[in-house]
């Protein structure tokens, strides 16, 4: 219990005093989390609508892949994307390795397929209501999946935070393609699994009341950008 | 406001100095020894070392594929073994530390009164006392192996327990379960969370841990940074970078000693 009210005491500490270090490796935290949940979207939501407008043969396999690959490990990814960006590895000369290009690339790995799933899971509701409407308009499949996406957008914007959750709290991928390099690829999770090396709970929990403060930050934004959980609107 | 956050998020941070990759062994970083060099090397030589802090074993890893310029690591015989398959241009060593065996005051397993580290460890496997092995092939992983060796024990058993992590995650460990564990001295003094825990045993010359600097061999990568990294050696043996190291201290105790052999190579 006194180690809980340290760490308390210690995120108070670090926001008040405006922490320079706590300052960067919050903003890379963010910069990272926030590209890699964008690119995951771009590819994710159009391919979710995609998968519940269009039939063919591998649609079922495909679909049931998409959900298998959300439990894919973390560490596992982060291990195959330092393979592969390592100088002995196939992207080795790009020299991406331990930099946040490198931690962006693993986590839409991780992401995506979350962001598949649940996008997928919301338009095909979506479409069963709209298929007759949008077959007698005689819409282009482009088309309907446009129009899916823009109605269905509040439940695209969770798809998007459930991605933007996995991956902010997310540090076994991170950790091995970022290395936690101190003033270069440290973000607050990797910041975290160290001070609780060092045995510093304190620290290690104050940072951690900072990052589900950041979560609970964008959240909010994001939902009242989309004007969505309002009283008088559902 | 938006766009200003969206170039904030998107352009990459500038990379001002010249910069160097060095791995080095979870004490180097966790004793806050390298709070006190790297920014001193930087603003001496201007090459701000970029620390990746891993296990030995892991060191040696990205070294040979050629992912760091540098390691900083403790393992003789795994050095040697490096230099022989040409991965790196040389082994220099730079300073030194010992290893304790940390357990709870109490001392269930009596190995406060032992006449060497062989018969402490004999103690402890005797007393079937809980013993916490890092067992991720780090440096004091593989000098604690290299210790049961001597005391002719192969451990196993309920009693011992392999955690597969870092130096600060299996003192943790060990601090929750109230067992015994071989540390670096540094990383002990440093660490923050010793609730009912002491250094029991120390002082056995079979302690002795020995840190060795390996720049990485640029025939076998082009791409190393091996004039930061031969600048980097060149500041950490010297006079400064040697009476930097020896005078580190925590709560008045010395937690290196430097000893660097004069360039001759």
């Amino acid at each position: 219990m006194d180690d809980l009210l340290d760490g308390l005491a210690a995120a108070v500490r670090l926001i008040v005093t405006a922490d320079a270090e706590l300052i960067a490796i919050t903003l890379l935290s963010l910069r990272v989390t926030l590209t890699a949940v964008a690119i995951a979207c771009l590819i994710g939501l159009p391919l979710g609508a995609w998968l519940a407008v269009r039939r063919f043969r591998w649609r079922r396999a495909v679909i049931a892949t998409l959900n298998a690959l959300i439990g894919l490990p973390p560490v596992v990814v982060g291990l195959v994307v330092y393979l592969m960006l390592s100088r002995s590895g196939p992207f080795g000369v790009l020299g991406l390795l331990f930099t946040p290009t490198a931690m962006i690339v693993a986590q839409v790995v991780i992401v995506t397929p979350l962001v598949a799933s649940i996008a997928h899971q919301a338009m095909r509701e979506l479409w069963a209501e709209y298929h007759d409407l949008l077959i007698s308009l005689g819409a282009t499949r482009r088309q309907r999946v446009l129009a899916l996406i823009l109605d269905g957008r509040r439940s695209l914007l969770t798809a998007a935070l459930a991605g933007f959750g996995r991956a902010i709290g997310e540090v076994g991928a991170i950790m091995i393609v970022g290395g936690n390099i101190d003033g270069a690829t440290r973000v607050l999770t990797t910041a975290i699994a160290l001070e609780t090396g060092r045995g510093d709970f304190a620290l290690a929990l104050g940072l951690g009341f900072v990052l589900i403060a950041l979560a609970l930050i964008v959240s909010g934004a994001s939902h009242w950008a989309m004007r969505t959980e309002r009283q008088s609107r559902w | 406001m938006i766009r200003t956050l969206l170039i904030l998020l998107l352009t990459a941070l500038p990379a001002s100095a010249e910069t160097m990759r060095m791995a080095v062994t979870t004490s180097f970083d966790a004793s806050g020894l390298a709070e006190v060099l790297l920014p001193e090397i930087a603003a001496e030589t201007g090459i701000e070392v970029q620390l990746l802090v891993v296990g030995t074993g892991q060191a040696l890893r990205l070294g040979e594929a050629g992912d760091v310029d540098a390691v900083l690591v403790h393992s003789r015989t795994a050095e040697e073994a490096f230099v022989e398959a040409g991965h790196a241009t040389h082994r220099r060593e730079i300073m030194y530390n010992d290893f304790v065996l940390i357990g709870p005051t109490g001392d269930p397993a009596g190995i406060a009164g032992a006449p060497d580290a062989a018969a402490a460890l004999t103690r402890i496997a005797e007393s079937r006392a809980p013993f916490v092995s890092r067992g991720d092939d780090s440096g004091t992983h593989k000098a604690e192996l290299a210790l049961w060796d001597a005391a002719g024990i192969a451990p196993e058993g309920a009693w011992y327990r392999p955690t597969g992590s870092g130096m600060g995650a299996a003192l943790n460990t060990t601090v929750a379960m109230g067992a015994y564990i071989l540390s670096d001295r540094a990383t002990w003094l440093n660490f923050g969370n010793r609730e009912g825990m002491a250094v029991l045993f120390e002082g056995d010359p079979a302690l002795f841990n020995q840190y060795a600097y390996l720049p990485m061999n640029p025939a076998r990568h082009p791409h190393v940074a091996s004039g930061a990294a031969m600048a980097v050696e060149d500041w950490l043996t010297s006079e400064k970078g040697q009476a930097l190291i020896s005078g580190f201290t925590i709560a008045g105790e010395r937690l290196f000693t430097a000893n660097a052999m004069p360039a001759a190579k």
